[in-house]
């Protein structure tokens, strides 16, 4: 068996069905990538590698108010939400998955309910809620269904990653006469860290992704998103086409996703099985 | 129990506990100890925040939401709302609209979500036993995963229009295949499959870590085919982890929306469900009207849900009561 799998022929079998994948994978970000880099002359001859490279279309979308302020937006409400989803994510995981009391289970079921809720129920009542409460196209309107929709993930993965985290450490902290509150903060927040760091990453990708709530939700550059931005881009005057620059501005946003998946792919991966399987 | 009643969250949890059917401590009937009151009320206030933001921003909304929907209610003449009981589910349900963009948004989920389960059973058995370039391979599945789908929508839509496109003259030679209903349709479904076979994968890969490589080996030795080992080993393994992804992904298949509004707009009746119900409410401004199709779609996939677990039972999220250490 084992001489069979380390075998050349073995190797080169999954050597090719690991390009097909990566081709497979990586064409439509390629594909983009390569448009944001024509000149307007080249765009439309269809190759894959620019025959003539620029840069024009970055220069044009950083130019444009209705781009920068929306890359603000993006970064200034996935962080937030981020931030909050996985500050309350933790505590409630870390209730759920250390200490017994009622009402528990009804707190899972509920987040499993939440993250099965069609988006689409909410965006009706939303929208006019918010414009009730002055909350219409402010930062604070996306942050809360964001931080809504991000909670269930964040619950799940944290306690899937709580549930490995040794007890005996938790009560030899309480031995040495630490409240549980404190072997929360001394003992466990530590071992925690990488779970949090993990789930953060998970969330913010959710946040960074949303269109629906963010294009039902804004109207004005106030707090637009790249993702609605984008689709609402006309280039720098109203006649040009804004290929070269809704790909420039595509390319920018999907920096960060990138950059993740290579430093984290290891965390990511374990992020989101180690929540399925559980759930 | 007598004593955790007289709490806010006391009702609540006999109520769910009764529904986990599991409770294996102790009852509530020998009072708790100092420490034990300590933990849940800890345990409450750990949770609180997270539960409040969460019914807040879902609960309330959707009682509002059928509300609504009992008015006819338009924001271009807010003097005429009125009360209408269900006329506006009569409106809808009796609306060719609605059904035809029913019946896209099953005909999309039901074909991504059977293509992406085989897809994504190849693709996790790939990133799962491949012997060369793992890393490589996941950090690439990764990506569709990541990416916002606006952003890929956006790489497909440009791929698929003549001109900037080097797949539009690759199927039809003169013809724009995102001008077409079927075309077009082919083009959601293929975005919609790129965008989340890896997440399937991904799902499908934690039920695959669980299948014992011992048994693997025994099933080989006793001389069963590779297919033998997948479908009578692998497969009954992995069936929670199956029926887990594909309730995921029906449900999420179910919302499909960016793909849709960036490739074609809901041009040549490819709108779906949540389309129309975006269109009638920011476009049309007819809070009645979209309220309603809101609290269709919220119907629908509570009936999705409650089929799933009905059908399968306990391999279902949600019944094997995760909350509970085990």
């Amino acid at each position: 068996m084992a001489t069979l799998d380390t075998s050349n022929r073995a190797k080169f079998k999954w050597g090719l069905l690991d390009a097909v994948v990566v081709v497979f994978a990586l064409i439509p970000v390629l594909w983009i990538m390569s448009l944001s880099f024509k000149t307007t002359a080249t765009l439309t001859d269809g190759n894959f590698i620019p025959r003539e490279w620029t840069l024009d279309n970055y220069r044009t979308i950083f130019q444009t108010d209705q781009f920068v302020r929306a890359l603000v937006n993006s970064i200034g409400i996935a962080l937030i939400s981020t931030l909050i989803a996985v500050v309350l994510g933790t505590m409630a995981a870390y209730a759920i998955s250390r200490l017994d009391f009622p009402g528990k289970s009804l707190l899972v079921g509920v987040s499993l309910l939440i993250a099965m809720f069609p988006q689409v129920s909410l965006v009706s009542p939303l929208f006019n809620i918010e414009r009730q409460i002055g909350l219409f196209d402010t930062w604070l309107g996306l942050i809360l269904p964001y931080i809504t929709f991000a909670l269930p993930l964040a619950i799940y993965t944290l306690s899937a990653f709580f549930k490995q985290i040794p007890w005996d450490l938790e009560k030899a902290a309480k031995m040495d006469g630490a409240t549980q509150g404190e072997a929360f903060r001394k003992v466990i927040a530590p071992l925690a860290a990488p779970g949090v760091f993990t789930t953060a990453i998970l969330v913010f990708i959710f946040c960074w992704n949303d269109f629906l709530f963010a294009i039902s939700l804004t109207s004005t550059e106030r707090s637009r998103t790249v993702p609605v931005a984008l689709s609402f881009f006309t280039g720098a005057s109203q006649f040009e086409d804004p290929t070269g620059a809704i790909s420039a501005a595509a390319v920018v946003i999907t920096i960060p996703i990138i950059l993740f998946v290579l430093f984290f792919q290891k965390r990511i991966v374990a992020g989101l099985t180690s929540g399925a399987v559980k759930g | 129990m007598s004593i955790s009643s007289t709490t806010p969250a006391g009702a609540a949890t006999t109520d769910a506990e009764k529904r986990a059917g599991t409770a294996p401590r102790r009852r509530g009937r020998t009072p708790l100890s100092e420490g034990k009151k300590q933990e849940r009320k800890l345990g409450w206030l750990l949770c609180a925040p997270a539960a409040l933001v969460m019914v807040a921003v879902t609960a309330y909304p959707i009682l509002y939401s059928f509300w609504l929907s009992l008015q006819r209610y338009d924001l271009k003449f807010p003097d005429e709302r009125q009360f209408v009981g269900l006329e506006n589910y009569a409106t809808v349900l009796t609306n060719s609209y609605w059904w035809t963009a029913f019946a896209v948004t099953v005909l999309i989920t039901v074909v991504s979500v059977v293509v992406e389960l085989v897809l994504g059973m190849g693709l996790a058995l790939i990133m799962h036993r491949t012997i060369v370039g793992r890393g490589l391979v996941r950090t690439s599945a990764l990506i569709p995963y990541g990416i916002v789908t606006v952003v890929a929508a956006f790489s497909w839509r440009y791929a698929w229009t003549p001109g900037t496109g080097y797949l539009a003259n690759l199927v039809t030679p003169d013809g724009a295949p995102l001008t077409e209903r079927a075309s077009a349709l082919a083009i959601i479904i293929l975005a919609e499959i790129w965008k989340t076979t890896p997440f399937m994968a991904l799902l499908l890969m934690a039920g695959l870590a669980l299948v014992p490589d011992d048994l693997l080996k025994a099933a080989s030795m006793d001389g069963a085919s590779w297919w033998q080992r997948f479908t009578k080993v692998m497969l009954p393994v992995m069936k929670p982890a199956i029926l887990v992804a594909l309730l995921f992904r029906t449900l999420d298949a179910f919302r499909v929306f960016d793909n849709i509004y960036v490739l074609t707009n809901g041009a040549n009746q490819t709108s779906s469900v949540s389309m129309i119900a975006y269109n009638n409410l920011i476009k049309g401004l007819n809070l009645g009207i979209g309220s309603t199709m809101s609290v269709l779609i919220f119907l629908t996939v509570a009936i999705i849900a409650f089929i799933f677990v009905k059908l399968f039972g306990t391999a279902a999220p949600g019944s094997s009561d995760d909350g509970g250490r085990r």
